[in-house]
């Protein structure tokens, strides 16, 4: 086998089973999932699901502890990460303070052992892709955080690696910033042509960059599907948490027909889409769909606990009668210890059967 | 202090004041008593020193120097001390960088093996020499081991001569060079190491691309500590050398000139040349260091 890194492109990098355990706690439990040539992948997840784990293995700088990882035909998790030859940019950058931004570009093709003359051409066009000529012989110290960033990314694209890594990359940057670099990410990786995977807990950065969507909870996968797909159906309260729905309400299953269930819990009473038999439940809701101070059928009664002035509107946390946290949105003014009537479409509520855990 | 810096304020009136432009305030107080105790026993003896080393007990100004230097046993101590110091410095500062290398990622061992290789700096160099003197002795455990396992047939000499003042040198020294550069090894960020792997570098061109450029300044830094430690070499010297012959140390001689010949001046001038040597080999290490990267070694600006 050459030990060389792994050069060209491929048509399937395939992940069975892969598993990693730290001194007992399984990080990441069986991860099963078939990448296509070109494709953009995000890992969401919370911290600590496993997202970086799984990323740290695809590296190679994790071993795994079971399952096996394979591009095409060949089985790469056996490899080191030299030889993978993987792309990857890491959430700390991790760019080489005594080089120059042209030499830490550079270095991936000189350990490829690429002429000269060919490096320096490829690291000019690397540069012009991030828009960084201007800073071509600055030590990375000297760049924003931003720059930095694009540093990193072309350090890991400059070798036309078959598959980039992405670890958070726009986790230290400001708001503004992240969404540049979320455009640029996307240029780039339509322009070269390879596959990504992009570990990220921000649901809007995920659906608005993948192809498909990898929910991570607790090392294991819970959903694997296009934005589109997870946004519209998401398969349990975990992922509907991640697309949005941040209230879960655990509440007894008292009735419920034709794809619908009909919930009830100390001053609330809900019907919603998605069918449980019985024993408990938890319905998701969206806080933007939870109208203040409105009757209908489904109804929810809140104490407040805090509002926050969130310019267009209140964004009001507040708990049920159980004590379940709420957090909801209100066009008028709320305040501490006010006894609030929430409602809500019942198109518009998510029933789960309640996780095995 | 506030008061200080109160009255400085009202002088200067609306102007800034000449200790604000200066960049100094009440703090600035605070390396009062070091200043003081650098003057005192530091500046003034070394001015001391260098003024009596130009007033002979005999002779013109310049006499001890032109003796210094046209006495064979006097000016042949530079050598000898260079040839014990040099070797003991580049000893350490070699062995202590792949030990902490290995050692850079914490855990358990780094804390064991870290505490069993510090003991040294405890036991002081007497102790050190005393050991070394029945240990590699004509009948020491090691001579009779090596004979025991029949590497020699009779006892070669370890002690009373060089090599026995350069292994008590290595012993007391590596200590202080192993811990420095255990500190500037962690202190790199073992991501940059982790990206250079995935950007298709071998551990040895991580060692040799990233941590070896990176560590270069400290280790200049922590050879120039360990020069200085044993360019000043006195007690293995007599213990464990041959004060007579090849281990006669500059230490040694300006030792032997104040306190035998009571000549202090010749004495002064002789600590004179080691200092100037000193600063000459620093100065060199230094220099070199200078062509490095010295910022931080983070992979970020944090």
């Amino acid at each position: 086998m050459a030990t060389g890194p792994i050069d060209g492109n491929f048509e399937i990098l395939k992940l069975d089973g892969v598993t990693r355990r730290f001194a007992g706690i399984t990080a990441l439990d069986g991860l099963d999932l078939t990448i296509k040539r070109g494709e953009f992948i995000a890992l969401l997840g919370p911290s600590g699901c496993g997202k970086s784990t799984a990323l740290n293995c695809l590296a190679g700088l994790l071993p795994l502890t079971g399952g096996g990882i394979w591009l095409d035909d060949r089985r790469i998790d056996v490899l080191r990460p030299e030889q993978r030859g993987f792309g990857m940019v890491f959430q700390s950058y991790a760019l080489f303070p005594h080089m120059t931004v042209r030499k830490n570009i550079g270095f991936g093709l000189m350990m490829r052992k690429v002429a000269k003359a060919e490096i320096e051409q490829r690291v000019t066009e690397a540069l012009r892709m991030v828009r960084l000529e201007a800073h071509a012989d600055k030590l990375p110290g000297q760049l924003s955080g931003g720059q930095q960033q694009r540093v990193a990314i072309a350090r890991a694209i400059v070798v036309q690696p078959p598959l980039v890594l992405m670890d958070e990359p726009l986790s230290n940057l400001d708001a503004k910033l992240r969404l540049e670099m979320r455009v640029e990410i996307r240029r780039i990786h339509k322009e070269l042509g390879r596959s990504t995977i992009y570990v990220t807990h921000d649901q809007d950065e995920a659906l608005s960059l993948a192809d498909r969507i990898v929910v991570l909870h607790d090392g294991r996968v819970q959903q694997v599907g296009s934005p589109e797909d997870l946004y519209a159906r998401p398969a349990n309260h975990e992922v509907a948490r991640f697309m949005g729905y941040q209230n879960s309400l655990a509440l007894d299953v008292v009735g419920g027909a034709d794809g619908e269930t009909k919930l009830a819990g100390p001053g609330m009473s809900v019907q919603g889409v998605g069918h449980v038999q019985s024993g408990r439940a938890v319905a998701s809701i969206r806080p933007e769909d939870l109208v203040a101070g409105a009757e209908g059928v489904n109804t929810i009664d809140v104490r407040v606990t805090g509002a926050e002035y969130a310019g267009r509107e209140f964004v009001g946390t507040a708990v049920t009668q159980d004590n379940q946290p709420v957090i909801f949105r209100s066009p008028l003014r709320i305040s501490t210890d006010e006894l609030v009537r929430l409602s809500v479409p019942t198109d518009r509520v998510r029933v789960f059967a309640e996780s095995q855990r | 202090m506030s008061s200080l810096v109160a009255s400085g304020g009202a002088v200067a009136g609306s102007k800034p004041g000449w200790r604000a432009s200066l960049g100094w305030d009440g703090t600035t107080l605070l390396v009062l008593p070091a200043v003081l105790f650098v003057l005192a026993f530091f500046v003034f003896p070394c001015i001391y020193g260098l003024i009596l080393s130009f007033m002979p007990l005999k002779g013109e100004t310049f006499d001890n120097y032109i003796r210094f230097f046209s006495e064979n046993r006097f000016y042949s101590t530079i050598w000898k001390t260079l040839l014990i110091a040099l070797p003991a410095t580049l000893a350490n500062v070699f062995l202590a960088l792949p030990i902490a290398f290995a050692l850079r990622k914490t855990s358990k061992y780094q804390r064991v093996v870290t505490a069993i290789l510090v003991v040294p700096i405890t036991l002081g160099t007497v102790l050190v020499a005393q050991g070394l003197l029945g240990y590699l002795g004509p009948n020491g455990w090691f001579m009779r081991f090596l004979m025991t396992i029949h590497v020699i047939d009779e006892p070669f000499r370890m002690t009373h001569n060089y090599i026995g003042v350069l292994l008590s040198l290595i012993i007391t020294g590596f200590p202080f060079s192993f811990l420095l550069t255990l500190s500037y090894v962690t202190g790199i960020d073992p991501m940059l190491a982790k990206a250079a792997a995935t950007l298709g570098a071998s551990p040895w061109t991580q060692f040799k691309q990233i941590y070896l450029p990176l560590l270069a300044p400290g280790l200049a830094m922590g050879f120039c500590l360990a020069f200085v430690q044993s360019f000043a070499v006195f007690p293995s010297a007599v213990l464990l050398g041959e004060p007579a012959g090849t281990t006669r140390v500059m230490a040694l001689a300006v030792y032997q000139l104040a306190y035998e010949d009571y000549n202090a001046p010749m004495a002064a001038a002789g600590a004179m040349v080691m200092g100037a040597v000193q600063l000459i080999v620093v100065a060199c290490v230094l220099g070199l260091r200078g062509m490095f990267y010295r910022g931080p070694v983070g992979g970020t600006k944090g």
